[in-house]
């Protein structure tokens, strides 16, 4: 089982679009929530109240600052313009459902797997022994085991969702896209170059995370797009108006205005 | 890496065992062996136990220790489900040696399962190794030289309990095997010191590369998903203050490397004070390699931890 | 070796993941309800299982969410089965403050504040002081204080957003808020000021995620970049408090370079008003009206209705007769220089209005159109962007740029919709002209003590850019338009039976609106409506413990606080407001002789109630989100919901016994026999709050709900009372909704077709359009009684401030609280709301609470630098009030000389059922303990002097380097526990 499978037309996944997640966490939280009372739950937290408190996640978001590369924000005068240099990027981080990735050749037990059919990777806890070298061999971060239960979890691509005939059709979407408010989670087959969401990655250059590490993540992200702050129209873009103000003050331009009502 | 202590205690005592058994087996193998019954089953035992309570202790890392048996199915592709075949298929030709150990050395069954012996405790501790240098995500474990520091340390080990059992039988010490001691110590404290320098050397990971926005700009992780620590921060990207680092090392190095060989040297040179040198030694060497494990975990960094806001928690005094 | 193992003994093994399930229900129950994790109010579908709630979801259909959940809303389940949920009615036993109380039974607890409230009734009912917080259940709430008798009601909204009410409703009628939004669908530019989160938290993400798919341009005026400012295209770091000027830098190079919609702008506003200019008068600064009361504007007499335009025509005397003849109003022609001009009822359709120069009045005074007063004020060297630039933090250039992007989306990017309309005077249009730059502003304009003028400029920028209601710009939610101001005042007096004549709230037009007594003092426990805030729409919440220990101006008997957590977060100064309400006169009583609180959970404020009346959780009862209150709807739908139990509050069998709070506080009207509330016989007139829901009128036809109105359910917005009312919300998932005819989509506040529509709704009296405010004259009213005019005027020491700050004309002026950079005090301090948490709640919650346990002071690193701290070092953060230990984190991504941090993630430790070392309190910190309830002076209160409003974000502060900064631990060193703290403040750096 620890086998990958051979490759694999369908290759379900999500695509995170970094240039409209505003990092609200609806996705992690809507993730813990499903999971935590579904097929792959529960998610325990340890020390829920107290000093302490750490939890089974499936998907966690980060905010990063972006400096642009020329501008240093050491010179910058207070409260001048030239502060607002900074970009900041939202990123959450959950599996990528890769396409080769060790967290499924290294588990000694067959447990950790890819499914045939459509590469979701998934862990089966019945087989777990909780060694966690599939999350020591993840570089993405995608897996975190649970004290409580001894055993590796991680995200499921909620095939408990999508395969889930209880639910209505529209339904049939993993949680985090579901609840995601910018909608800016999308989820389909990465390996149909027709689908929507195939096409979504092509036409917005998406990328794979730490592609060195060989294991062809499914999951894309789409980088966030130029940013049109004005830097590059500095100096024309007030030109372009036609009025000169100082041959023809306002007030008296105005005195002959004929206004219809 | 969060040192995992249970592993670490499994690494160093199974790896002092099985080096013990490798070198107790190539010596039965070359009919280098002093003769004894006992000679053979005192070592062969002090291995036992080593890689047995090393074996059990290593199951007090898993989530799921009575699932253990389950790890020995994947030898196809995992590491760790090899290391735990070797693990266990090592006690067969130790069996047999223990079984054909009668006195007579030179017996060529026992050279041959001792042969047997030593092949299987090499294949066991270099399966070990390479769990860790099969992790692409932990830079520090790929480098070329854990596998032979694994086998260097192991043999080391193992030789220096190897002695202190063979110090009790005063003249048993001979001179090829102190040197051979020797240089197996030199070569590996001069692998591990290359080792150290070359993770100096390392560049850090960084949360640009992690998120493939480094072609926008400096990126710095500012808020992590949690603000106290997560399964993540605490396994991965565990950090180890520079200054508690060197001085570790240079612990590890005096215990583990320094101390065992002037030892050796002044049993040598004092052959009377052989049995208490001997064993300072093989203690020594088994404490310093448990700082040299810590180590190799604490100081080993997962790329994961580049996705998390960087620079030192406070540490809570008291 | 990977390759090698691929495909190869895939196969090999026992089945793969035996005990998979992919076909397993969600649960064996679902009910759609609506949330309550904030004031978004969104639908959700709550699957149970085995009873217990297995799983939140949005609800798809629902037109606020459309399916889609915040963090907060998918952890509800964790809320609900909060270990801080309140068991039962509570006792105090111990004294304030110490939390020692005892579990009462229901009976004796209603019977006490029956006692207590019946007293109070009997004696004085202003000596009962009815506030809320966060609730959305002003419907009854208000209307309960009214059936009660006390003017002393309010809600949340004047330490929340009343300037941004008050501003909007004065001048347009509506609102930022929640009572707007930005076109979504087409709008090409948008500027978001001063915006985290918003109450419309999924409806502005569902949008800010279209305006990215279509790639429309989003503009963030912010000292912080982060949430929405992070997707923005331009992040305007400007700084705190000076967004008065940046707007009226914009509308400076607006009129500079003659960027102004001036048909919209004399359709649709006042700009051709004319303002009388007769200083010293009685009449100075207001609209000259005929003596019918139509206001007055100026034309160009050569042009005529008859002949159409004749634009340009020499001026031809027949035809100026003719007009004169033909106009209802009177005309009076005038030679000014040689220019011919009518003086003319400005609501006439059809004609050519002057914006610009001065006439004479019939009655031979002076007037000037309000638009020059306008632009005489924004084009003064003032507000150039040269002279704002330093202030503002935003340089010139980008200035200049921001307005011509403006304008050239406005007017060079105009849209136009195929969509036929009637306006107000009954003329055709075939098509709707939009102008797609749109605007949303909140609490980063509301909080500081000049953002109702901060509003009003941008509101003043909107309509000169012909931007508000129009396709691509601001649009209104149903109901509103209102007229602006809208027709409700606050109630003044007392009926024969006890209640007050109206609602305690409402939008004082003149002095005489004011609830004052004869010396000008003020006659609500909290000031509102006083000379102090005459407009303070939404009341001062944040007033009443001061006042009411100091018995400014009298005294009170009971404060009952529903939940509003002001132990905590919603109080200003809030380590001395606690002190206060434990506060003991001479004779060692209580200075608040008693407190009844309504809460939930047992938030900090619990510890200081009398007596703790436990409310269901939002899961547990009915409530109802009524289009009299604050609306969910959008601009394409009225809509309103319901909330309907799911789970019973026993259901987990541990004698949980709590109470919805409106079914609690029926029961006490019923006991208390309050008008409306018990039959003729005395027996309470409605069985539950489900009851009132469907049979309470409010007016004939009108009751809390819109939808399946009538007795069979077949009419809306208006209809009779039906008793199957609920059932049918139930059946709809709990919401109802009533699209705008297409006609009606734009221009609602001159539209026939969308004003006919809301007057057979019932949101509107009349299809009378509504005159949007260039000029606000309500505000000259209370400026001219401040000169001395009329029978209602302030008294004396608050003249010279109601003279200054009522200006009908938008202004910027440096934010009240804004003293003490002499003592060092430069920097600001501002808080974000995080979106994953709501105010104090979500610290019970323990996904959400894992997200931020604790909170960090952010600076942008020079500011760090320049102070010697190194990120991550704890340090102080000092106002004249006191200092906290706080921890500090450099964010490139503020404006320098800005701190902020997470608003309302540190704890009082002992409250929320947390751990006696929960980083809540042990790191975390909360910063309102540096922010004052008074300004600078001590006279009023840190608020906006026009309405109340709470200036939260006006804090200064100085950042103090600890001596050993890498030593974790937060501490609170406040001056009134230690008069010394000041002085030994230099020790520790
Ligand atoms: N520094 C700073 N301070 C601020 C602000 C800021 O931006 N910065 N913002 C201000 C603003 S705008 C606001 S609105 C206030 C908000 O402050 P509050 O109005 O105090 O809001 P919360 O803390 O959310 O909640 C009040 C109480 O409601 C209780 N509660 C929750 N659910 C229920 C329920 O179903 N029933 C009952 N009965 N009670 C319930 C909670 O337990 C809590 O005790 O804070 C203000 N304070
Ligand atoms: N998740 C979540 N949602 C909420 C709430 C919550 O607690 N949590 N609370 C609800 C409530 S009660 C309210 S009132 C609303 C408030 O919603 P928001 O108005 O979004 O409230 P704040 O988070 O206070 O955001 C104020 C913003 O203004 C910025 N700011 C501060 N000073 C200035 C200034 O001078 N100029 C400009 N341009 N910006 C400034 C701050 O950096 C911040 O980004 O949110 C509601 N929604
Ligand atoms: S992201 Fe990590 S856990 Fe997921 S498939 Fe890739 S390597 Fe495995
Ligand atoms: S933790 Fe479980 S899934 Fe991961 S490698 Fe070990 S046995 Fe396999
Ligand atoms: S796909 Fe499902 S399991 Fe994976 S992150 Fe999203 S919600 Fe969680
Ligand atoms: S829910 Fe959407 S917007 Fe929110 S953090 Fe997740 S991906 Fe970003
Ligand atoms: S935005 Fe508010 S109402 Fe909507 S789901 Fe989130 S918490 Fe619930
Ligand atoms: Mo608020």
């Amino acid at each position: 089982m620890t086998a990958l499978p051979p490759p694999q037309k369908k290759k379900l996944g999500l695509v995170i679009d970094l240039d409209t997640c505003v990092g609200c966490h609806a996705c992690a939280v809507a993730c813990k929530e499903w999971n935590d009372g579904g097929q792959f739950g529960p998610l325990p937290d340890s020390d829920p109240y107290g000093a302490d408190p750490v939890g089974v996640w499936f998907n966690r978001v980060h905010t990063y600052e972006v400096a642009a590369p020329e501008r240093n924000t050491a010179d910058v005068r207070p409260g001048s313009f030239e502060a607002t240099a900074s970009n900041v990027v939202h990123f959450p981080r959950s599996c990528l459902h890769c396409e080769t990735p060790d967290c499924v050749t290294v588990c000694p037990t067959g447990a950790s797997y890819k499914r045939a059919e459509d590469g979701i990777v998934l862990v089966d806890e019945d087989k777990c022994i909780g060694c966690q070298l599939c999350a020591w061999a993840c570089p993405y971060g995608a897996r975190e085991i649970s004290e409580q239960r001894g055993t590796m979890q991680k995200c499921t691509l909620c095939v408990d969702r999508i395969y889930n005939e209880t639910l209505e059709e529209a339904d049939r979407q993993p949680a985090c896209v579901m609840a995601c408010p910018t909608r800016a989670r999308h989820f389909g087959d990465l390996g149909d170059p027709d689908s929507a969401i195939s096409q979504l990655v092509a036409q917005r250059n998406g990328y794979d995370l730490m592609p060195e590490f060989g294991y062809r993540p499914v999951n894309k992200y789409l980088p966030p797009r130029p940013r049109r702050d004005g830097s590059h129209v500095r100096q024309s873009a007030a030109r372009e108006e036609t009025v000169d103000p100082v041959q023809l003050p306002p007030l008296l331009r105005w005195l002959d205005r004929a206004l219809s009502r | 890496m969060k040192p995992a202590l249970s592993v670490i205690f499994f690494t160093v005592l199974a790896g002092a065992g099985y080096g013990l058994w490798c070198l107790l087996g190539a010596a039965l193998a070359l009919g280098a062996y002093p003769p004894g019954r006992g000679n053979v089953l005192v070592p062969l035992g002090i291995g036992f136990l080593f890689v047995s309570v090393g074996l059990l202790s290593s199951t007090l890392h898993l989530g799921r220790p009575a699932r253990a048996w389950r790890a020995f199915s994947q030898w196809d592709s995992s590491w760790l489900s090899r290391e735990g075949l070797a693990s266990l298929a090592t006690y067969l030709p130790m069996l047999a040696v223990a079984g054909l150990a009668r006195g007579d050395n030179l017996f060529v069954p026992t050279r041959v399962a001792g042969a047997t012996l030593c092949a299987c405790a090499l294949v066991t501790l270099s399966c070990t190794a390479c769990i860790y240098t099969s992790l692409k995500p932990i830079p520090a474990w790929r480098d070329r030289r854990v596998l032979p520091l694994y086998l260097l340390f192991g043999l080391w080990s193992g030789g220096l309990w190897l002695w202190a059992y063979l110090a009790f039988n005063p003249g048993l010490l001979a001179l090829p095997f102190a040197l051979g001691l020797l240089a197996l110590a030199l070569l590996g404290g001069g692998l591990k010191l290359g080792y150290w320098k070359a993770l100096d050397a390392a560049p850090a990971g960084s949360a640009g590369h992690a998120t493939g926005l480094e072609r926008f700009g400096q990126v710095r992780a500012f808020e992590g998903p949690t603000t106290e620590g997560n399964y993540l921060t605490r396994e991965m990207a565990f950090v180890l203050a520079r200054k508690h680092a060197r001085s570790l090392r240079r612990i590890a190095l005096i215990l583990l490397i320094l101390l065992p060989m002037i030892l050796i040297v002044l049993a040598l040179i004092w052959p009377v004070t052989q049995i208490f040198l001997a064993s300072t030694a093989a203690i020594a060497c088994v404490l310093g390699l448990f700082v040299e494990r810590w180590l190799f975990f604490a100081e080993a960094r997962h790329v994961v931890a580049a996705y998390f806001p960087q620079g030192e928690a406070s540490v809570r005094p008291g | 070796m990977r390759q090698a193992a691929r495909g190869i003994g895939y196969h090999r093994g026992a089945m793969p993941h035996k005990n998979l399930k992919l076909g397993e229900p969600t649960g064996d129950q679902v009910s759609t309800t609506t949330c309550y994790m904030c004031a978004c109010r969104c639908g959700i579908r709550v699957h149970l299982k085995d009873g217990r709630v297995r799983y939140i979801d949005g609800n798809p259909k629902h037109p606020v969410n459309r399916g889609v959940i915040c963090a907060k809303g998918s952890s509800g389940i964790m809320q609900h089965y909060s270990p801080a949920r309140l068991r039962k009615p509570l006792l105090r036993v111990g004294e304030r403050g110490e939390r020692k109380f005892r579990e009462i039974e229901w009976d004796e607890a209603l019977s006490l504040a029956t006692k207590w409230l019946s007293d109070i009734r009997a004696r004085n009912p202003d000596e009962l002081a009815f506030f809320t917080g966060r609730d959305q259940s002003q419907a009854l709430t208000g209307w309960w204080a009214q059936q009660f008798g006390t003017l002393n009601y309010a809600a949340h909204g004047g330490f929340c957003s009343v300037n941004m009410a008050a501003a909007g409703m004065y001048t347009f009628g509506g609102s930022f808020w929640e009572f707007g939004e930005p076109d979504w669908d087409r709008t090409k530019y948008l500027m978001l000021w001063g915006v985290a989160e918003d109450h419309d938290s999924n409806p502005i993400k569902l949008g800010l995620g279209k305006l990215k798919a279509r790639g429309a341009k989003i503009v963030v005026v912010n000292p912080v970049r982060s949430g929405y400012g992070a997707i923005a295209d331009e992040w305007v770091a400007i700084n705190p408090g000076t967004d008065g000027l940046l707007a009226g830098a914009l509308i400076h190079e607006l009129l500079t370079r003659d960027r102004v919609d001036f048909e919209y702008l004399v359709r649709y506003t006042n700009a051709h008003h004319l303002v009388i200019r007769a200083p010293g008068t009685a009449d100075d600064g207001l609209i000259a009206r005929d003596e019918n009361g139509n206001l007055l504007c100026a034309v160009r007499s050569t042009f005529s209705r008859q002949t159409g335009a004749a634009e340009g025509e020499p001026g031809n005397p027949a035809s100026l007769l003719s007009a004169q003849k033909d106009s209802p109003g009177p005309g009076f022609p005038r030679g000014d220089g040689g220019r011919e001009y009518l003086i003319l009822d400005a609501a006439q359709p059809d004609i050519a209005p002057l914006i610009a120069g001065e006439y004479i009045l019939p009655d031979g005074r002076t007037a000037t159109p309000a638009f020059q007063l306008i632009a005489e004020r924004f084009l003064a060297s003032d507000y150039a962007p040269e002279n704002v630039s330093a202030q503002c933090g935003v340089d010139a250039e980008t200035i200049r740029r921001l307005a011509a992007e403006l304008a050239r989306t406005a007017f060079d990017e105009a849209i136009e919709l195929p969509i036929a309309w009637t306006d107000t005077h009954g003329r055709e249009h075939a098509s709707m002209v939009g102008r797609p730059v749109s605007m949303h502003a909140m609490r980063g304009i509301s909080a500081h003590a000049n953002g109702f003028h901060t509003c009003r400029a941008i509101h003043v920028l909107q309509m000169l850019l012909g931007a508000i209601d129009t396709p691509g710009s601001f649009r209104y939610q149903p109901p509103y338009p209102k007229s602006a101001p809208p027709g409700n005042r606050p109630a003044q007096g007392r009926k024969p039976d006890g209640s007050l004549t109206g609602n305690p709230l409402g939008y004082p037009q003149a002095p005489e609106d004011l609830l004052v007594g004869a010396n000008g003092e003020p006659r609500r426990i909290d000031h509102a409506f006083s000379w102090a805030y005459p407009l303070a729409a939404h009341g001062m919440l944040q007033s009443v413990i001061r006042n009411a220990v100091g018995g400014d101006p009298y005294k009170i008997d009971t404060l009952f606080l529903f939940m509003a957590n002001m132990g905590w977060n919603s109080a200003m100064d809030t380590g001395h407001t606690r002190k206060l309400l434990c506060e003991r006169g001479a004779e060692g009583e209580y200075k608040i002789p008693r407190i009844i609180y309504v809460d939930a959970y047992d938030s900090e404020t619990v510890a200081f109630a009398d007596l703790v009346l436990p409310d269901t959780t939002y899961l547990e009862r009915h409530d109802c989100i009524s289009l009299l209150d604050r609306p969910i709807s959008d601009a394409d739908a009225a809509a309103d919901a319901v909330r309907v139990p799911v789970v019973r509050p026993d259901a987990e069998g541990d004698g949980r016994d709590v109470r919805p709070f409106q079914d609690v506080l029926l029961d006490l009207g019923a006991r208390l026999k309050l008008p409306n509330m018990v039959d003729e016989y005395g027996n309470p007139k409605y069985r539950d709050f489900a009851d009132y829901i469907q049979r309470h009128e409010r007016a004939p036809g009108i009751g809390l709900l819109a939808g399946w109105r009538g007795a069979d359910g077949s009419d809306q917005g208006k209809g009779a009372p039906n008793p199957d009312q609920l059932q049918r919300y139930r059946e709809h998932g709990c919401h109802w909704e009533a699209r705008v005819p297409e006609r009606g989509a734009y221009y609602r506040f001159a539209n026939r077709d969308y004003l006919e529509w809301a007057q057979r709704m019932g949101f509107a009296g009349s299809t009378e359009p509504v005159t949007l405010q260039l000029y606000c004259e309500t505000l000259q009213r209370f400026r001219l009684a401040a000169l001395g005019h009329g029978a209602v005027q302030p008294p004396e020491h608050e003249r010279a401030r109601v003279a200054r700050f009522f200006d009908p004309v938008p202004m910027y002026y440096a934010p009240l609280d804004d003293h003490a950079p002499s003592e060092g005090f430069t920097l600001h301090a501002i808080t974000q709301r995080p979106m994953f948490m709501y105010h104090s709640w979500g610290s019970q919650n323990r996904w959400l609470r894992q997200i931020a346990t604790r909170n960090y002071l952010y600076a942008h690193p020079r500011t760090l630098a320049e102070h010697g701290i190194a990120d991550e070092d704890w340090a102080w953060i000092a106002s004249p009030r006191g200092r906290i230990r706080v921890q500090v984190r450099a964010h490139a991504a503020t404006a320098p000389g800005t701190l902020w941090t997470w608003n309302a993630v540190g704890k009082k430790r002992g409250a929320w059922k947390l751990g006696n070392s929960a980083p809540e309190f042990v790191d975390g910190f909360l910063l309102n303990d540096l922010i004052g309830e008074r300004d600078a002076s001590g006279a009023h209160s840190n608020a906006d002097p026009v309405t109340g409003q709470a200036a939260w974000f006006d804090l200064r502060v100085r950042l103090e380097r600890d001596s050993q900064p890498r030593l974790p631990g937060h501490r609170v060193e406040l001056c009134h526990d230690d008069p010394q703290a000041r002085n030994k403040r230099g020790n520790s750096t």
